[in-house]
């Protein structure tokens, strides 16, 4: 399994390397892996429908607790045949779709990278794992949005993507941490056996918590809901593959995984019930108001993540077997809808309902598509699979456990699916059905790459719509057994018998034509709708994105404003707070003046030349001068260290001091004569804070005079200089041998000063290459 | 700045700057003195040759770049890190010639360490001093 995860890495390796050829004369075998892969899934089917899974693991960071731990169960299998299914649809539908175009290869790689990451995330059985492979769907994510680089619309869009995941993200791995932490143990088919430790903790609440945060803006739900309408400045092809079939559900993938472990608690229920119900009615009621196709399929994406946010919630069997069936009902319509329009902008480019019309007459199977997927959609019953989805859920809310809840749910959901049929048809059929505008009549069918696949698709969803037992016993059973913890005992069934049930899917239906042929959506109702765009949580949350950007640049500029003594004035004032308040801490300084030996005549002649060459260097108004007394303050305190008996320290200090004494001579020479520009306050400031930094240094003097101080570590390193490194120069044995691996970085860091100097100084740019 | 006393005299005092700057770095790990020490005097020593000749001539001497010698140096010192390695010791282990050398004395891998660590500093020092008044003298021109 892990060969499955990073073949797809290996593979857009590869493509880096040879993404000419793949361009042209071998992008026929870019779809094979994914095709491949889907085989290999498909062959497992068998085995998990039997209920056994497949385990498989390898170590990784043991230490940590991050290991390549995989798990092939029933909820894995029926998202990794999704994503390998649909990608191979998509890999062939792609490849017509952006013939010709220069990013050609780059695409690809993308898409192999979002393919491999996503898998990872539903076949990881460590949770730290998972976060990789999360964190790694939503890069690729937003490089496959931000595809049409040169477009800034498309940028933004990309940035709002991954700002809103990443940030969900990081929430996340604050849960996932907790989770590991309380439960001691990473992997997830352990945590099942720690399920009360958890629900009982009194973190609880705070883990659930964050671990929505993640989940919710993975999955585009309210109030994170905005990215994904956003995101659909994505070519086709990705929105088809990620931001409805696959990518989008990772967030319900993590509800799923995680209901048998933190589940069935009033807080989950009930925050995924009232989540759910918001995001899945007010992006239904949304999706209505649009005119560019991209955009109504948008908002009844996030309408159908609500829905199956709204289902986890329910928390019930009948819930979970509807969740399962739903995710495949939903991806196959909806990756074909996606695709049907993809079709319908390349060969018109335009994407608005309002002007398309008739090209059934044209675009005759494409047109077949859309209307097969448009009718799973709305639920037809005995034909599709989506009415076996609906179906489910409305025997999901009629049997929910508290009955005062039971109308409120169900009408909720009808509402919600009564927005999903027209939006559905205004998407799916809208374009097709009507007379043909001329400007259409030249219009002609693509390559059969891109026709085939969402027909497929369409037809899957009819046959499953028609023999559901196919589909469930092999599929979604397994999955919903997964989520529910137990057997579910399910058997998907057309006909149910004339009940409630179907009451509701057929008053769903009849409803939502009647809004299709009444609701015209037109420019001048979009607009009206935008102009509540005010007080949308898009506009707060990027709102408030604006003033953590404004924060940052008013903080970058106070700490980072590229004046030197700026900084030196900051770290020098922070040392000082730092080393007092420890001072403060440690209490009063006794010393005894008393037992101080006399200082000899030499000391006293030393510190009195210190003491002029700082005048020196302070009064006068010659940087020269300057350079030159610091330098004599450097020599005398080399004279101290002879006296002193650090005969290392005082001849490093001696050769130091002449070199910067050159240094400074040669940067001298290049700046312009001296003229005094600080003001008195700023001058008086500097000399109190040098004056302060030179007192707290002399009061830690005194301080570690006055302490008896532990030689434990100098008393090492004395000993076993000679025993164990063979050298009697304790210095040196502790900068070459003991603290070896310190030297060596600081040697490194030297060399990068070194070359930062060369590369300001010598590689100018070239006239030609300046802007 | 051309002075014939310092011209003549910097003819002899490099290679006794550099003789005694080797010396520190070999003595380094009995008495004070050691790579960084060493590192320093060299550079100190080609200094004192561009200030009295310009800094052209002291290139000549070097034939090469200074900048040459800080990968030279780095490597040395991470060859002589991974070395015990091959012999299956954890690295940085001090591996030693079981008898002395003439002149030299012992020589072990920390030896080579701090000849690494001497070449990265000759190498940097050198590379910083050059660069800024080569580009002043350019700048003159």
């Amino acid at each position: 399994m892990l060969l499955t995860v990073l073949s797809g890495l290996i593979f857009s390796i590869v493509l880096v390397l040879f993404g000419r050829k793949f361009k042209a004369k071998w992008s026929i075998l870019l779809p094979i892996l994914p095709t491949l892969l889907f085989l290999y899934f498909a062959y497992q089917i068998p085995q998990i429908s039997e209920g056994k899974s497949i385990i498989q693991h390898i170590d990784w960071v043991p230490s940590l607790g991050v290991n390549f731990d995989f798990h092939l169960d029933g909820l894995s299998l029926l998202f990794a045949l999704l994503i390998t299914g649909i990608g191979s649809c998509i890999f062939f539908y792609g490849r017509a779709y952006l013939k010709g175009h220069p990013y050609f290869d780059r695409f690809f790689g993308y898409l192999l990278l979002f393919m491999s990451a996503m898998l990872g995330v539903v076949l990881s059985d460590n949770i730290l794992l998972l976060f990789v492979f999360w964190e790694l769907t939503s890069i690729s994510s937003f490089f496959l949005i931000g595809f049409n680089n040169d477009n800034p619309d498309s940028r933004k869009s990309a940035l709002t993507a991954l700002g809103i995941t990443g940030f969900g993200g990081f929430f996340m791995l604050l849960a996932l941490v907790l989770i590991g932490n309380i439960a001691d143990t990473y992997t997830i088919s352990e945590l099942f056996t720690h399920r009360e430790t958890i629900l009982n903790h009194e973190l609880y609440p705070l883990i659930i918590g964050l671990l929505f945060v993640g989940a919710f803006t993975k999955s585009a739900q309210f109030p994170f809901h905005f990215w994904l309408p956003g995101a659909m400045k994505a070519p086709t092809p990705v929105s088809a593959y990620l931001h409805s079939a696959t990518m989008v559900k990772a967030g319900i993938y993590l509800l799923a995984r995680f209901t048998p472990i933190l589940g069935d608690h009033t807080y989950w229920n009930t925050t995924l019930l009232v989540v759910g119900g918001i995001t899945m009615l007010y992006a239904a009621i949304h999706s209505l108001f649009r005119i560019d196709m991209k955009a109504i399929l948008a908002y009844s994406t996030i309408s159908a993540l609500g829905v199956l946010t709204f289902l986890l919630g329910l928390g019930t069997r009948e819930a979970m077997i509807a969740v399962s069936v739903f995710i495949l009902a939903h991806a196959l319509y909806k990756a074909t809808l996606f695709m049907v329009t993809g079709i319908v902008d390349h060969e018109t480019h335009t994407r608005d309902i309002t002007v398309l019309s008739g090209l059934r007459k044209v675009l005759g199977p494409v047109a077949l598509a859309g209307i097969l997927a448009a009718l799973s959609s709305a639920g037809l019953p005995f034909l599709t699979f989506g009415f076996i989805g609906k179906d489910l859920i409305y025997e999901a809310t009629l049997h929910y456990t508290i009955p005062e809840w039971i109308w409120i749910l169900t009408g909720l959901a009808v509402a919600t699916n009564i927005g999903l049929v027209a939006a559905g048809f205004m998407a799916g059929i809208k374009p097709f059905v009507g007379t043909l505008p001329q400007e259409f009549e030249k219009v002609h069918l693509p390559y059969k790459s891109m026709w085939i696949p969402p027909l497929l698709l369409a037809i899957l969803g009819v046959i499953f719509g028609i023999l559901p037992a196919l589909a469930g016993d092999f599929i979604t059973n397994t999955a919903s057994n997964a989520i529910w913890g137990n057997d579910t005992a399910s058997h998907l069934k057309v006909w149910h018998g004339f009940n409630t049930v179907f009451i509701l899917s057929l008053v769903t239906l009849i409803v939502g034509s009647l809004i299709y042929f009444i609701n015209k959506p037109s420019l001048s109702k979009l607009q009206a709708v935008e102009r509540l765009n005010n007080i949308s949580p898009q506009r707060i949350i990027t709102g408030y994105a604006n003033d953590i950007v404004r924060f940052g640049q008013w903080y970058t500029n106070l700490f980072h404003n590229g004046y030197l003594r700026s900084y030196h004035l900051k770290i020098i004032l922070f040392a000082e707070a730092l080393i007092a308040y420890r001072l403060w801490l440690s209490g009063p300084i006794n010393v005894d003046f008393w037992t101080l030996t006399y200082p000899d005549w030499y000391e006293i002649a030393i510190i009195f030349i210190l003491i002029g060459a700082i005048y020196l260097v302070v009064t006068t108004p010659s940087r020269l001068t300057a350079v030159v007394g610091m330098s004599v303050i450097g020599y005398c305190i080399c004279l101290i260290f002879v006296i002193y008996s650090a005969p290392d320290l005082a001849m490093t200090q001696f050769t130091i001091d002449t070199l910067s004494t050159v240094l400074f001579v040669l940067v001298l020479y290049k700046l312009p004569p001296f003229i005094n520009l600080t003001s008195h306050t700023v001058l008086i400031r500097d000399a109190v804070v040098a004056l302060g930094f030179g007192v707290i240094l002399s009061l830690v003097a005194f301080k570690v005079w006055s302490e008896p101080i532990s030689t434990e570590i100098s008393d090492f390193y004395g000993e076993n200089a000679y025993l164990l490194a063979k050298g009697k120069n304790v210095v040196n044995v502790i900068l070459v041998d003991f603290r070896g691996i310190d030297t060596m970085f600081e040697t490194v860091v030297l060399s990068i000063a070194a070359i930062g100097v060369y590369s300001l100084i010598r590689l100018r740019l070239k006239s030609s290459e300046r802007e | 700045m051309k002075s014939p006393i310092l011209q003549s005299a910097t003819k002899y005092l490099l290679p006794i700057l550099l003789l005694f700057s080797f010396f520190l770095l070999l003595r380094g790990h009995y008495y004070p003195g050691g790579g960084f020490v060493g590192g320093l005097v060299a550079s100190i020593a080609f200094v004192l040759h561009s200030f009295a000749n310009g800094p052209d001539e002291t290139m000549k001497i070097l034939k090469r770049k200074p900048l040459s010698l800080i990968p030279t140096g780095l490597s040395i010192s991470a060859l002589s890190i991974t070395l015990p390695l091959l012999f299956g010791y954890p690295p940085m282990t001090g591996l030693w010639f079981e008898e002395p050398i003439p002149f030299i004395g012992m020589i072990g891998s920390s030896l080579f360490f701090d000849l690494g660590v001497y070449l990265v500093v000759v190498g940097v020092v050198l590379t910083i001093l050059f660069t800024i008044s080569l580009n002043n003298l350019e700048e003159k021109n």
